[in-house]
């Protein structure tokens, strides 16, 4: 037996993908009437899919940069289009944040969402199923079907549980990023006429002019920096952020968000190394407007969502420029080692994002249960009153501007760092988050969480239950491990941020 | 006198004709509450129609002088046609019924319509692609007359029958033209008289009448004016089968004509058909952004998916053709889908065409408001569903006949198109019902609709037989 035949003999990726799809699936079976069935169906499911991303994380040799747990069988023989998974460094964390993020959520909105829950736990299912295979998606056809399917339940969360401008919220998503992608699949049918064939691998040995290299990457850069978001294209961002419900914020900024910064990993930096290199400055400049000025856009926000939701625009500047800064570190100063520092900054800014995003906006969606209200300035010395969620809400705060020993400093100090390699004073306006994420972040814990309680509504609110707890627990145990203990991460993702160092020196032309 | 073994590959044609002849006359003999009998059997008939042409009975060759060509193109589209007009069927009937309008002859109509269809699709000569259009033309125009007291489908029936009879004449016109100029109706024989010749001013002229003359047929911009009229004005399952089947010999007349016969000047024809996807594209998205009305909204989106389709055209090539032939027949699954949604909702005496009919339809009905949401994302080409690969297949061609440009204009307007069916989704799914609508209670029709709208889904994933039947069509 070859070692292929080996590892195909498990699906473990499939299962992955397929058992929150037939889950939701059941939950739309069962219907409206039945919401209590539906969440233990949901529940179950989820935690099916993380227990079954605990294999995915002990059996992955940290070893090796090659694909592992792959999967590959012809789909569509005729277009060449293969059912091809596999997992590396990179996409195995992002699998395991998903997969957590989700069941969180459906803990989360357990007894919060009434209206049509049955639907609700789907919608979650079935975009669980569809992001994990966007991680895992080897074949770019595939992954271009998961990530446009995606759209489709997400557009129906806003939509229907959302707040009162959601249908402006939930069009201006759907559209801007469908926009966004419809060029990305251009540029792979392209690559697709150019090379024979939709696999990753044969896209990345594929040699292409600069020219053409030039094209490709804009089409792929208006399908990824629509998701990440960067600026300009952010506007949809806090629209969305803003009129989803809870869960909705959590899996956009905790995991949609990361697809597009996972695009640009997998798909533009290897596939397009030297349009990569010559436009680094041009992602580079955009990842700093968007640390720096959607950082003090931040600053003068009402609404705790919509400041979260710059806030989020901001974090993820250090995920593009982490990723791009590589390109000028490696090929203009021969820095392998500060391009893959870069990297792994960016990586680990996604995941710890991913966990401090997640977590702010549950706690913005506790808030909310009590009060039916985002708006800042209706709170007040909350402490008082839940002293139990202030100490969640106060550490959180902490990671979101960057405190060391949460997993917000992490990340940002990796990328900083090597920013510094290539300019000091990039790496100077990228540390300036260090004070204007501290001044928002700070800011907003002053106003919400400290002080006198400010009204009778205040007084009335009761602390967190258990089911908050849990979830808040969970995040926090999460914040604070990468924070504390970042080396099981970076040594998981190492191998694979070599070889795609490696990438990003070897040019095409 | 043609041989029996000349008649062998018109065999499903023969039998569909016959058969349509027996329900002629079986339908006098049988009272109001019998014609379900008419009903069933026109259903049997065409079925067995598509058995005979998927099986390949009979066997394929070129008969009658050249006229008739029976070739896995032909065979791929007349099963097409067929099942396609027997869903059309199913549809048609409990609608129809409740307003008194299923004579026997809707069902015969059908049939002889598809018939029509079916000699055009195997059409070798100038002179059996006018008789099959005239056919498939006259048909159509009856049953879009079909309720005559309506003022708005009487409307209907009128604008298609001037328009109708004035793209015919263009198109005769420009046939004209290349029969001058060559002295052959014979397609085969324009194909090569037409590559040797060196005198073109004559040959173009024809070939722009002809082109003119083919998107008329298929409702493309700038002559879709009797589209919505027509698709708005007509019952609504009649609407359902014109918007379905009927496109499926446009895409042969296309074929035949353009590939067939005038292919030599492809360079030409190219173009005008790219600009003809460009104006149907531009016309048909942009004004069914504006649309209140559901029927006359897919009208529109029915004119910019021949803008799609086109593209394919555009493309060329084997390759070009089998994705603009899978577009075809996806794009007809899809339309009938979202016509027989309509169907679905409409009650007695009254018309779920507008759409504000579709609103809170989830809070009513998850169900078909799921199939519904099913067929709009794949209108608007949302992967997995079946539009996707369609879209997909077509602007591959695109890319492979080097014309990026048409294809970027495509998936720009393919995103402005997402946002009529996308609204579709918000009315059911984000806006809470108002007033009664019961969707009807029939079983059959209710099988149909659902067999239909996931086959979207199914097809979405496993396309890939429909594919290489398209391929294998043009032998790619």
């Amino acid at each position: 037996m070859s070692p292929d035949s080996v590892q195909m003999a498990f699906p473990l990726l499939s299962l992955l993908v397929w058992l929150p799809i037939l889950g939701g699936a059941l939950c739309l079976l069962l219907g409206n009437d039945r919401p209590q069935a539906a969440r233990w169906v949901g529940l179950v499911t989820a935690l099916a899919a993380l227990v079954l991303s605990v294999p995915l994380l002990t059996g992955f040799d940290m070893g090796s940069a090659a694909m592992q747990f792959v999967e590959q069988r012809p789909w569509i023989p005729t277009y060449d289009i293969r059912y091809h998974l596999g997992v590396d460094g990179i996409s195995v964390p992002l699998i395991a944040l998903t997969t957590l993020t989700t069941v969180l959520v459906l803990v989360g909105a357990w007894s919060v969402i009434e209206k049509r829950a049955s639907q609700y736990v789907a919608s979650f299912l079935i975009l669980e199923g569809l992001m994990i295979g966007i991680f895992a998606a080897l074949d770019a056809m595939l992954f271009y079907v998961f990530f446009e399917a995606m759209l489709i339940p997400m557009f129906i969360i806003i939509g229907v549980w959302g707040g009162p401008r959601r249908v402006y919220a939930s069009l201006k998503f759907f559209l801007y990023t469908f926009l966004g992608s419809v060029f990305m699949l251009v540029g792979l049918i392209y690559l697709y006429l150019k090379g024979g064939s939709w696999q990753l691998a044969d896209m990345v040995s594929l040699p292409l002019t600069m020219r053409e290299q030039t094209w490709i990457f804009f089409a792929f850069l208006i399908s990824f920096a629509v998701k990440v978001p960067m600026f300009p294209v952010h506007t949809w961002l806090p629209d969305a952020h803003v009129e989803a419900p809870t869960g909705g914020s959590v899996i956009l900024a905790a995991i949609m968000l990361k697809i597009g910064g996972y695009g640009f990993l997998r798909f533009s930096l290897p596939i397009l190394p030297d349009a990569g290199h010559e436009w680094a400055w041009l992602m580079i400049t955009l990842s700093l407007i968007a640390v720096i000025y959607v950082g003090l856009v931040a600053l003068v926000q009402d609404d705790m969502k919509k400041l979260i939701a710059y806030s989020s625009v901001a974090h993820m500047g250090f995920v593009t420029l982490g990723t791009f800064i590589g390109f000028s570190l490696v090929r203009d100063f021969g820095n392998t080692d500060a391009a893959r520092l870069g990297l792994q900054g960016a990586m680990v800014q996604m995941i710890s994002h991913g966990f401090i995003s997640g977590a702010m906006f549950s706690c913005v969606g506790v808030l909310y249960d009590r009060m039916h209200s985002r708006r800042i300035s209706d709170y007040g010395g909350v402490a008082n009153v839940m002293p139990w969620f202030a100490l969640f809400w106060v550490l959180f705060a902490m990671a979101n501007s960057g405190l060391p020993g949460t997993s917000g400093f992490v990340g940002e100090f990796m990328v900083i760092l090597a920013s510094f390699q290539q300019h000091p004073l990039v790496a100077f306006a990228a540390a300036t988050t260090l004070i204007t994420g501290a001044a928002y972040t700070l800011w907003l814990t002053k106003r919400v969480i400290w002080g006198d309680v400010t009204n009778a509504h205040v007084a009335e609110m009761h602390d967190i239950n258990v089911r908050e707890w849990i979830v808040l627990g969970v995040f926090a145990a999460g914040v604070l491990l990468i924070g504390l203990w970042p080396k099981p991460l970076t040594d998981l993702m190492e191998p694979s941020i070599a070889q795609l160092a490696g990438q990003l020196a070897a040019t095409k032309l | 006198m043609p041989s029996a073994a000349e008649l062998l590959p018109l065999l499903p044609e023969l039998v569909l004709v016959g058969g349509a002849f027996v329900l002629l006359m079986l339908d006098l003999f049988l009272s109001e509450s019998q014609r379900v009998v008419t009903h069933l059997l026109a259903i049997a008939l065409l079925l067995a129609t598509a058995w005979l042409a998927a099986a390949g009975t009979g066997g394929q060759g070129v008969v009658l002088g050249g006229m008739f060509v029976r070739d896995n193109m032909s065979d791929v589209l007349k099963t097409g046609a067929c099942v396609l007009t027997a869903l059309a069927l199913v549809y048609a009937w409990p609608f129809l019924r409740q307003r008194g309008l299923y004579k026997g002859e809707v069902a015969v109509l059908m049939l002889f319509a598809v018939a029509g269809m079916m000699l055009l699709i195997s059409a070798g000569n100038l002179v059996m692609v006018y008789l099959g259009l005239e056919m498939l033309a006259l048909c159509s125009y009856a049953l879009v007359a079909i309720d005559r007291d309506s003022a708005t489908a009487s409307e209907a029936a009128m604008k298609y029958f001037v328009l109708g009879s004035l793209s015919s004449g263009l198109l005769l016109y420009g046939l004209s033209l290349l029969y001058g100029a060559t002295g052959t109706l014979d397609l085969a024989q324009l194909h090569t008289a037409i590559a040797s010749s060196s005198e073109t001013t004559l040959l173009l002229t024809g070939t722009v009448f002809a082109v003119a003359g083919i998107a008329f047929k298929f409702g493309a911009a700038p002559f879709h004016m009797w589209v919505p009229d027509t698709y708005q004005g007509a019952p609504t399952p009649i609407t359902l089968f014109i918007g379905s089947a009927p496109e499926l010999a446009s895409f042969a007349l296309a074929f035949r004509l353009l590939e067939g016969a005038v292919g030599p000047l492809d360079e030409r024809w190219r173009l005008l058909i790219a600009g003809l996807a460009v104006a149907s594209l531009v016309v048909g998205n942009l004004i069914a952004l504006m649309q209140t009305n559901f029927k006359r909204l897919l009208a529109y989106s029915a004119i910019s998916h021949i803008g799609f389709l086109f593209l394919g055209f555009a493309g060329g090539g084997a390759q070009g053709y089998a994705a603009a032939m899978f577009y075809v027949i996806s794009y007809a699954l899809m339309s009938a889908a979202a016509f027989g949604a309509i169907v679905v909702l409409s009650g007695r005496g009254f018309e779920a065409d507008r759409i504000d009919d579709f609103k809170g339809l989830n809070a009513r009905n998850p169900w078909l408001a799921g199939l519904v949401l099913c067929i709009m994302a794949s209108l608007a080409g949302v992967p997995p569903f079946l539009g996707f690969w369609a879209k997909l297949a077509v602007l591959r061609a695109a890319l492979q006949g080097d014309m990026l440009w048409l294809a970027i204009v495509g998936i720009v307007f393919a995103v402005v198109g997402a946002f009529y069916y996308l609204r579709i989704v918000k009315v059911m799914y984000f806006d809470e019902p108002v007033g009664e609508l019961v969707p009807r209670d029939d079983r059959p029709l209710q099988v149909a609709f659902g067999v239909n709208a996931l086959a979207l889904l199914v097809l979405g994933i496993f396309w890939n037989p429909l594919m290489s039947w398209c391929q294998q069509a043009f032998g790619a």
